[in-house]
């Protein structure tokens, strides 16, 4: 059986994953022309904190679906709380420094929680509990879960509420007239910390859903695990167009798609010399042609002049 | 007559940045209802005090009283829910957000949903250019248009003081003397206006009283048509 269709579906739903996490990095750079490198590190947490919620809630025999709304909500809270003060400590001091001080500090951020992590919930892998029987389809020859459907759905979902916030709400039109212009925007009475705090929140709860959704489609976590998906999330940003939000959703799909298919496809075209384990590759491959090729990105109608 | 508690009161401002000192001290008032001209040649220091007026410059000494009360710890985003709006230089329209975005911007502050739309409806009459546009991209609008949506804006703040930055700058003729059309207009209907210009004779001419700003200081002020008439400002300024 062709995997063509199997292998769509794949790239689907870990694009989905990619647009939610690239769409946090993505506001963040549209409104401080900064990349929060440790976005993929709240990621994690959010998965980590969802981990340990559902496990305390499931063993005190609560039933399986608000086992599942509340751990979700605790780690949407958690990231949110963790988007706030990582604005709050490692970039608003720096909010006037050299572009360079932010980026160090968003690295040392990154690491600082990955050791947390790792001090808290250990080094080893956890399984991640799945409560409800996860039920196979069969779609055009190619098998999709329940978990899956959901991951698809709720990303949709969640992408259409963060238009309408972003574009018909007036919280969404001064984030807007933040990103153009921040004086501008302070002279019509906004309060400009606060909008970008609102904006870390918001991107970091984007991430901990994704955090929820790839632990739930895996089954597994570990304090690792925002390190890589982080950075194919930035690929995934810059590839549609960074700073551009309908990009970050493009170029996640794109690069959830091209992942899947390559890894699908790069045994048969290198005749068995390479395996599925060269997936990783891809993502970074995208990334250095969308760089050298149109650094613009797919929607991005301006290369970015800050360095 | 008594004459009127002023509604900006500026003593001895002092503005400084990276060592070089713009502003050595200024004073100046403006009264309710005023319409006062700020002039002066390039690098005078003009814009630097609007922004310091606005809150954009962080002020090394002086003190500024708005209505009565300090003005200097008051964040600029608070400033115009005080009744304070500034039109900057080079207008600081959001070019990615549409004419009508632009304007419901400038009413940020205010809760009161219904005069907001009545507002913009009052705007799209003084500016029939930007009802055609509402939909459109403000990027998209021509220099006299954008200066349009930029002193709309302000005006969609319901301001007490309006500062103006420059409004002739880079607009044809034409459309220089619609903006002046509209700052007179906006004049007559109560609003302080404290207008920053470097063409001083149509400043002047618009304005009951100015300030001559030289190298951060204030060097002549007077009504508007006695500095219109004075050697000093015709030789400067004028051209004559």
């Amino acid at each position: 059986m062709d995997i063509l269709f199997q292998q769509i579906v794949n790239g689907l739903v870990q694009g989905s994953v990619y647009a939610l996490v690239a769409l946090g990095y993505t506001m963040v750079y549209g409104i401080l022309g900064l990349i929060n490198f440790a976005h993929g590190e709240v990621v994690m947490v959010g998965a980590m904190v969802a981990l340990t919620v559902l496990q305390i809630l499931l063993a005190a025999a609560l039933s399986s679906v608000l086992a599942v709304l509340c751990s979700l909500m605790v780690a949407v809270a958690a990231c949110m709380a963790l988007g706030y003060g990582i604005e709050r400590v490692a970039y608003r001091p720096l909010r006037n420094a050299p572009r360079l001080a932010p980026l160090i500090t968003a690295i040392g951020v990154s690491i600082v929680l990955q050791n947390l992590a790792m001090m808290i919930w250990g080094r080893e892998y956890h399984a991640f509990p799945m409560p409800f029987s996860n039920g196979l389809h069969e779609l055009g020859g190619a098998i999709i879960t329940d978990v899956q459907i959901a991951i698809v759905l709720i990303a949709l979902l969640m992408m259409a509420g963060l238009m309408l916030l972003i574009h018909r709400s007036r919280f969404g039109r001064s984030m807007r007239a933040v990103a153009e212009n921040p004086s501008a925007a302070a002279l019509m009475g906004v309060d400009i910390n606060r909008v970008i705090s609102a904006t870390f929140m918001l991107g970091s709860a984007l991430a901990a859903v994704a955090g929820f959704m790839v632990s739930a489609n895996y089954g597994i976590v570990h304090y690792y695990m925002g390190f890589m998906l982080g950075l194919k999330a930035f690929t995934a940003a810059v590839l549609g167009g960074i700073g551009n939000l309908r990009g970050a959703m493009l170029g996640g799909v794109v690069l959830g798609l091209i992942e899947s298919l390559g890894a699908g496809y790069i045994g048969d075209l290198s005749g068995g010399f390479f395996g599925s384990n060269y997936q990783d590759v891809f993502a970074f491959f995208v990334l250095i042609a969308v760089l050298v090729f149109r650094p613009s990105g797919l929607l991005g109608e301006r290369v970015a002049e800050r360095a | 007559m008594k004459p009127q508690l002023p509604l900006l009161e500026v003593n001895d401002l002092k503005v400084s940045y990276g060592g070089i000192h713009a502003l050595k001290g200024i004073d100046l008032h403006i009264a309710p209802g005023e319409l006062v001209a700020l002039i002066g040649s390039n690098g005078a220091g003009k814009t630097t005090t609007l922004k310091a007026l606005a809150g954009l410059l962080h002020c090394t000494a002086g003190k500024m009283h708005y209505d009565g009360s300090p003005l200097h710890h008051v964040p600029s985003h608070q400033r115009v829910s005080a009744g304070l709006a500034l039109v900057p230089e080079g207008r600081g329209i959001f070019a990615r957000l549409s004419v009508a975005e632009n304007l419901q911007m400038g009413a940020y502050t205010r809760s009161d949903d219904g005069q907001i739309s009545a507002d913009l409806e009052r705007m799209y009459a003084l500016f029939p250019r930007l009802a055609e546009r509402r939909a459109q991209l403000a990027g998209t609008l021509s220099g006299g248009e954008q200066q349009m949506v930029a002193i709309a804006r302000a005006l969609m703040s319901h301001p007490q003081l309006l500062m103006l930055d420059e409004p002739s700058m880079g607009l044809a003729p034409m459309m220089v003397a619609k903006i002046f059309e509209t700052i007179r207009e906006v004049s007559a209907q109560g609003v302080s206006i404290l207008l920053v210009e470097q063409n001083a004779k149509l400043a002047l001419e618009a304005a009951q009283r100015g300030y001559v700003l030289e190298s951060g200081a204030i060097t002549l002020s007077g009504e508007a048509s006695e500095l219109l008439g004075s050697d000093a400002v015709q030789r400067a300024y004028l051209g004559a």
